[in-house]
């Protein structure tokens, strides 16, 4: 196994894109990309791109031969990768692990979702794709009501409060006003939060990330030649993933997501790290709650604890765990494809000192967390400054 | 002889008043309520519909029969609202009881005594050995054109008889039944048609009357008995008034027709009307009683049927919920949430 | 016109009746029904069991904003049911005028859960409530 290293990264703004497509976003973030690496599409060996239901926003399948020709690739190997939400995440370590595994030296991971073209009645069914269609999303259970679900509980069993999960949407809003690519550049207060329109009690809509559109592009190298296209490579020094039932009720809990526990895990173990080393972090926020669960899952937090610890400020901008600088999902919009990669985009700004207003200070260890569905795919990259 | 095993009924929670729909019209409430003796009706969800009441109702009348679903060799559901208009409901409702495969199913139509029709079907296939048990149900949710007096009646609602001959498992002995069938063009929906048109008064004397008035002396005459030698008599009730004039024509007293009568309370429900009743009544009866129970089905005909209650009774007493408690649990709705439950304003 | 339905046919008996599926071996229950079991992995045999349908109300939310399919009836409750055989269920929570929260008594009642638009199937599923 070669180690693996982050050599260009492209994103686009995301947002309600109206005059953009599909392929116009991907476009935008790959040559962004790889002008960031200095390098041709012809230099680059495989595409993996991350994208969860194009066929259901926008009707097109065999998205990763349409990008891989539109971004100049020379007819190259072009790998749709989707794993819901987490679709972005799973790309990446797809191409980590072609990169690694010595198949190819310079691969283009992408991410991409295209959702204001359909209405949001049609973009929330899509999304309930993510869980199980036959007896979650049949029986009228939504994408929040999942989510909903494991609120209740988590206020149930630990006593969390709705303004403790309100709290994650301003911290979150915040970091966003300071992100040139985030869709909501407008802080909020709590009060805006708790009397926003109700989704899925207890989950009001400033709970929930938005439908957006946008893209996000990575192009990884073998550690050992990195420095020939940058000065700033960023190490992946671990990549890893998880599962855990479709189906949220049939889990033991709910009240925690074992997929990102598991992942979580083996990202530690594979860094030789624990969770007190890492800087900065993206989380999976594509709801207020999912924030919470992910920093006690990841262990920043013990169980039960990180609610009140959020609400406090231990994860805003260089608190003592910077966590979702860009905005996270709930700030910096959703494109559900693309998140997995842009949460790479971010850590890797982080750790290059280029995140402007939002730079964590000295921040040298960075953790991406992406989810797919209700937390049956975790994925976790922990990224290194070399530099 | 053909018996009655278990029953069972289903009535939907909603309720609407009499006062509610004559504010939307602009109608006297109280001349309606004196004139119809009616002072509420039901109205299913908008998750309920003729189906979903029928399986609610076998179900009870499964839990309260105690037998094993497997056993049963006919399933019959007479409706005017059947939710296809072809695809049987019956297969349904028999899926949704556990009952097996080698069995025959169909969906009845008779306007209101649908239902009734199913239990003489029953009667001469356990008798004849054919099958060892059937279910019939009645479940209507009927439909009333909007501003039209059935507003005011039609209703939802359903009950489940099961049928067997073997004495012991029997809670009532069917002893007799007759029908008086003709041509009358009292009430009649076409195919494709939202709403049911009726012939107004002329649904009274030569549909309604005449019919309930034959088919129980045709009774009377086959068993020889007399209105007294019943303890109930249970007609059906298309308003809170018919069942008290029909009663009074055939020389039944308005006590015995007292615990039947539910229209005035639920409004009519249509397929459910005259076998709900007789479920009203069973919750009551004790051995050795005898009831009378005739049903009518506009277009037009008349089932009459003299039931005894026997020992069984008390034994299933208490399995299923009982009528009355089905009738206390309800909740009022406005007109505006009448018509979205019924379909007739939707989210475009 | 041509309408797809055996996706819903082929699972009827779990829709109308919660028929999921029982471990030969070590007698685990699951809802809905699975082929391997997650205790004894592919050396045993599942087989079909019938959920009584009662259980307690593990956790809830009111739906307000729906999927396509249930606009019309939202808002509306979901929870997660922990039937008394074990195994959790997701279902609609039918209002009844009782108060849903973590730990009521439910039962199933049988529902419409969605129409495939004026034409096509009516969907017909077990759903909860309130005991």
């Amino acid at each position: 196994m070669r180690d693996v290293a982050i050599i260009g990264i492209g994103l686009t703004r995301f947002g309600e894109r109206w005059e953009h497509s599909l392929r116009d976003l991907m476009a935008e973030a790959g040559l962004s990309a790889l002008t960031d690496a200095g390098i041709n599409g012809k230099d680059v060996e495989a595409l993996y791109a991350g994208i969860m239901a194009s066929g259901r926003f926008v009707g097109q399948e065999h998205i990763a031969a349409l990008l891989a020709d539109q971004l100049g690739f020379d007819n190259i190997p072009a790998t749709r990768v989707e794993n819901a939400c987490a679709s972005g995440g799973t790309a990446l370590r797809q191409g980590y692990i072609a990169v690694a595994s010595g198949i190819h030296d310079i691969v283009a991971v992408g991410g991409v979702e295209k959702m204001t073209d359909v209405t949001t009645s049609e973009a929330t069914t899509a999304l309930g794709g993510a869980g199980d269609q036959e007896w979650e999303l049949n029986q009228g259970i939504t994408f929040p009501g999942l989510y909903a679900l494991m609120a209740r509980r988590h206020m149930h069993e630990y006593g969390t409060t709705v303004e403790q999960m309100a709290a994650v949407a301003v911290k979150n809003h915040l970091n966003a006003t300071k992100n040139k690519y985030a869709q909501f550049r407008k802080e909020i207060t709590i009060d805006e939060v708790l009397n926003s329109k109700p989704v899925a009690d207890p989950l009001k809509i400033l709970d929930c990330s938005p439908l957006s559109d946008g893209a996000a592009a990575v192009i990884l190298a073998p550690l050992d030649i990195a420095r020939k296209y940058t000065d700033t490579p960023v190490k992946i020094l671990a990549s890893t993933q998880a599962t855990d039932t479709l189906c949220l009720a049939e889990r033991g809990s709910i009240t925690g997501l074992k997929a990102t526990a598991v992942a979580g895990e083996k990202a530690y173990k594979a860094s030789g790290l624990k969770p007190g080393d890492i800087d900065v972090a993206e989380v999976h926020d594509c709801f207020t709650i999912a924030e919470i669960l992910a920093m006690e899952d990841l262990g920043f937090f013990k169980k039960g604890a990180a609610a009140k610890a959020i609400s406090e400020g231990e994860t805003a901008l260089n608190a003592r765990l910077s966590v979702n600088t860009s905005g996270g999902l709930k700030g910096c919009g959703h494109p559900v494809g693309a998140t997995g990669v842009k949460q790479a985009v971010e850590i890797t700004m982080q750790l290059r000192g280029e995140a402007e207003g939002r730079q964590v200070s000295g921040a040298e260890i960075g953790m991406t967390h992406n989810v797919g569905g209700s937390g049956a795919t975790a994925v976790v990259h922990i990224l290194e400054r070399t530099n | 002889m053909a018996g009655i095993v278990g029953y069972g009924a289903y009535v939907p929670r909603m309720r609407i008043k009499v006062e509610e729909i004559a504010r939307v019209w602009n109608e006297d409430a109280e001349s309606i309520k004196k004139g119809l003796s009616i002072t509420e009706k039901s109205v299913p969800s908008m998750d309920e519909d003729a189906a979903t009441i029928a399986v609610e109702a076998a179900r009870n009348a499964l839990s309260h029969s105690g037998i094993n679903p497997k056993e049963i060799g006919a399933v019959y559901v007479g409706s005017e609202s059947h939710p296809y208009a072809v695809k049987p409901t019956a297969t349904i409702v028999a899926q949704a009881i556990g009952a097996g495969t080698s069995l025959t199913a169909a969906d009845l139509e008779f306007a209101c005594k649908a239902g009734t029709a199913g239990i003489q079907m029953l009667m001469g296939m356990t008798d004849s050995s054919m099958i060892k048990y059937g279910i019939t149900i009645g479940s209507d949710t009927s439909q009333g054109r909007p501003g039209d007096a059935l507003e005011y009646t039609a209703s939802a609602g359903g009950a489940a008889l099961v049928i067997g001959k073997e004495k012991s498992e029997c809670i009532a002995e069917i002893l007799a039944t007759a029908s008086y069938t003709t041509d009358t063009p009292d009430f009649w929906r076409r195919e494709g048609a939202n709403f049911p048109s009726h012939g107004g008064r002329f649904t009274g004397e030569p549909g309604y009357f005449k019919h309930i008035v034959h088919a129980s002396k045709l009774l009377f005459e086959k068993t020889g008995f007399k209105p007294s030698d019943f303890t109930y008599a249970v007609f059906h009730q298309p308003n809170g008034k018919f069942p008290k004039n029909a009663a009074k024509l055939l020389g039944f007293t308005e006590k015995q027709i007292e615990i039947g009568l539910l229209t005035p309370l639920i409004g009519n429900t249509y397929s459910g009307a005259s076998m709900l009743g007789l479920c009203a009544v069973l919750d009551n009866a004790v051995p050795g009683e005898r009831i009378l129970v005739t049903s009518f089905g506009s277009g037009a005909g008349s089932d009459s049927f003299a039931i005894e209650v026997t020992e069984g009774i008390n034994e299933k007493r208490g399995r299923a919920v009982k009528i009355s408690t089905m009738i206390k649990d309800k909740q009022y709705i406005d007109y505006a949430q009448y018509l979205k439950n019924r379909n007739s304003i939707t989210k475009r | 016109m041509e309408k797809a339905s055996a996706g819903m046919w082929r699972k009827i008996d779990s829709r109308y009746n919660l028929v999921g599926s029982m471990c030969e071996r070590c007698g685990t229950k699951y809802f809905p029904q699975r082929a391997i079991c997650r205790n004894c992995g592919k050396d045993t045999k599942m087989l079909h069991r019938k959920m009584s349908g009662r259980g307690t109300v593990y956790s809830h939310s009111e739906i307000r904003v729906p999927a396509e399919a249930f606009k019309e009836s939202a808002p509306y409750t979901v929870g997660i049911i922990e039937l008394e055989e074990g195994p959790k269920v997701e279902g609609h929570i039918i209002d009844n005028g009782k108060k849903v929260e973590i730990g009521t008594k439910v039962k199933t009642a049988f529902r419409k859960m969605y129409t495939d638009g004026e034409e096509g199937l009516i969907h017909y599923h077990f759903k909860f409530i309130p005991e």
